[in-house]
């Protein structure tokens, strides 16, 4: 915190929403000395603005167009100083059990006074919320994959990526236009996503709508194996043995 | 929003009364022929075992059956709105006496083309009874089990017509204008309380579709209020039939969904359009609101409205209105028609027209309230028809 004056972002794709917290915030001002840093309508806006200014707290609507509360706190995670998030809603969601089995802050709309005051004065103890924690909510798949690139966090759009692969310790983001590197788990990536990828291969997913075709390719020893061929990139992916049946599943087989 | 406040209350106590089906009804009248029709198979099938002449069995029955079924329900058709006004009982006498009166005359027609008719006058009789006695409880069964779902209706009303959502994000919407914008503040709550005054009422009765129009528009200002820009409405209604009866918060609960599926999800604007008119004695509704099936994270609810505003309409018109909803290339379209419905030049609305199938012989009087109402000039102040509102409030408690 600087100059011990707490920075806040307000997210909510309400206008009116947004105007509420911030009369309710100058009415805290003379207790916990704050500044509200800006105002964002969703959570792609939210990161643009923290890309370049930095916040201690994130009051955040859950439900936005484009990237929704729990996403954009997912995404958070990545800065290299992550602020403390705090969850505002309009209705008890089933949602917000979860976030009380898992203790993460949260706000009821219309929010009282006295609760957001109380909230206020325990951000400087409170840690970011896990990835682990937030990934237990039930909410919608991410519409982004995010990843740290010389101190930024870069977003990758979910439908612009072609294949996942695991290597090593990072997995490989493979766009049209170029490759991104993630700290994530493969299965975990394929279970929160479901039908959108395909498993072709223990270590690599692709994108359905990428899929261009099959190819039967016969190597020197003579076995032969399915290749994956893409829409927009000449990369070509193997298919596994034990994974051999998708080939007729997705039923588009290429003549070789 | 004037006829909705007479709900007389008296209906209700009636609620469980048999009562006679809607006899002009489509549905009413397909569901009769079916059962006849299919008695008469299985009457054939009783004849004759022999599977290979059951079918010749039956067009001999057929021949004697479709005449008189159609005479019966022709003369029902032409006094149905008579006999609706009768009391259960010598409705059903009245009925009675037709079936038999119908049977001996048929019979009588038959007889005079062939020598041999098939079977005997007495056998006619008791199958014409049988049948109308059968499909009396069958009609008498049907509306019992549909009536708790009015009355349940009205209980469901904030749980289902109204997401919670919308309300606590209304309020909040109200707070951020209380301390900049009083003026607004005030409209937009004479605007909640508007809507939930209609949402919580009694809405068993039919109300005109202006009424319904202007419940939208409030609704939609409580939602432009929150979403701005983002919420652009496309109002067609130029050539609506102001005066058609329409079940209430029909339309209203398909709007809530047109935002909750279209424009809130996304973040740039979008439209959603209301059209209304009238064609070939049927007013159309057809409202649309963009959509992407991918990329909103909304997905429930949806069919849950949907149903609720489907069952109203078959629970008041049955199969003579319909709802249809559809993904279109570029966004969700659904289609209501409901049969034109006033109530009437003379102001004396058609009893059937105001009230659901089921109790509809319970609320003859209602009309009369309607005339009184319809009959004051539309610039008159709201005040003086609220004033003339005790005292026909009155005089229908004496009459019922």
């Amino acid at each position: 915190m600087v100059n011990g004056a707490l920075r806040i972002l307000l997210v909510d794709d309400e206008m009116p929403a947004r105007r509420r917290l911030r009369d309710l915030l100058d009415d805290c001002c003379a207790m916990v000395p704050l500044a509200v840093i800006g105002e964002a309508q969703h959570g792609r806006e939210a990161l643009d603005i923290l890309q370049n200014a930095a916040a201690d707290l994130v009051l955040t609507d859950i439900h936005m167009p484009d990237m929704d509360g729990i996403e954009l706190a997912r995404h958070l995670l990545k800065l290299s100083n992550p602020p403390v998030v705090i969850f505002t809603t309009a209705f008890h969601e089933h949602a917000v059990q979860a976030f009380e089995v898992n203790a993460i802050d949260y706000l009821m709309k219309p929010v009282r006074v006295q609760r957001l005051l109380n909230a206020l004065q325990k951000v400087p103890r409170l840690k970011p919320v896990t990835a682990e924690k937030l990934g237990s909510l039930p909410a919608t798949a991410r519409r982004f994959l995010s990843v740290t690139e010389r101190s930024r966090v870069v977003l990758v759009p979910l439908n612009e990526i072609i294949y996942l692969k695991a290597e090593l310790k990072y997995i490989t983001i493979r766009t049209a236009q170029r490759e991104f590197l993630l700290e994530e788990s493969l299965t975990k990536l394929e279970s929160e996503f479901g039908s959108r990828f395909l498993r072709v291969h223990r270590n690599c997913l692709v994108s359905r709508e990428a899929i261009r075709g099959f190819e039967r390719r016969v190597n020197g020893d003579g076995d032969a194996h399915w290749e994956v061929l893409l829409n927009n990139i000449p990369e070509t992916l193997a298919v596994s043995r034990r994974q051999q049946f998708v080939v007729r599943d997705v039923g588009r087989v290429a003549v070789a | 929003m004037h006829a909705a406040f007479v709900m007389p209350t008296i209906i209700k106590q009636k609620l469980h009364e048999p009562a006679l089906p809607d006899l002009r009804n489509l549905g009413t009248i397909l569901r009769v022929l079916l059962i006849v029709n299919l008695g008469a198979l299985v009457l054939a099938y009783a004849r004759q075992p022999n599977q290979l002449a059951v079918f010749d069995e039956f067009i001999d029955v057929a021949a004697v059956v479709e005449p008189y079924l159609l005479l019966v329900l022709a003369v029902l058709w032409a006094v149905g709105p008579w006999l609706a006004r009768q009391p259960f009982a010598s409705g059903a006498i009245l009925i009675g006496a037709l079936t038999v009166a119908a049977g001996v005359a048929v019979f009588a027609f038959v007889q005079s083309l062939v020598p041999q008719p098939p079977g005997t006058l007495a056998r006619w009789l008791t199958f014409g009874l049988g049948a109308a006695a059968g499909l009396l409880f069958y009609f008498h069964l049907r509306a019992k089990a549909l009536s708790p779902a009015i009355a349940e209706a009205r209980l469901q009303a904030l749980q289902a017509r109204i997401r919670p959502h919308f309300l606590f994000n209304s309020i909040n919407a109200v707070l951020s204008l209380v301390r900049s914008e009083p003026k607004r503040a005030e409209a937009a709550l004479q605007n909640m309380a508007e809507l939930f005054r209609v949402l919580m009422r009694d809405n068993r009765d039919l109300a005109p579709l202006a009424d319904e129009v202007e419940l939208c528009r409030q609704y939609l200002e409580l939602e432009q209020l929150r979403l701005g820009s983002r919420l652009l409405v496309d109002w067609n209604v130029k050539s609506m039939p102001a005066d058609a009866l329409v079940p209430p918060l029909v339309l209203q609960p398909l709007l809530e969904n047109a935002v909750y599926h279209g424009i809130e999800p996304e973040s740039t604007p979008g439209t959603v359009s209301i059209n209304l008119f009238l064609a070939r004695g049927e007013v159309h509704a057809i409202l649309k609101n963009p959509y992407r099936a991918n990329g909103g994270r909304h997905h429930s609810g949806n069919k849950m409205a949907l149903a609720n505003v489907r069952e109203r309409l078959a629970l008041h018109f049955d199969a003579e209105a319909n709802l249809a909803s559809r993904v279109t290339r570029d966004g969700y379209e659904v289609h209501i028609r409901i049969p034109y419905r006033t109530a009437g030049p003379t102001g004396a609305p058609d009893p059937q027209a105001m009230t659901p199938a089921v109790e509809r012989r319970a609320v003859p009087r209602e009309g009369r309230n309607n005339k009184a109402l319809r009959a004051a000039p539309a610039a008159l102040p709201s005040r003086a028809v609220r004033a003339a509102l005790p005292s026909l409030a009155k005089l229908e408690t004496v009459h019922g």
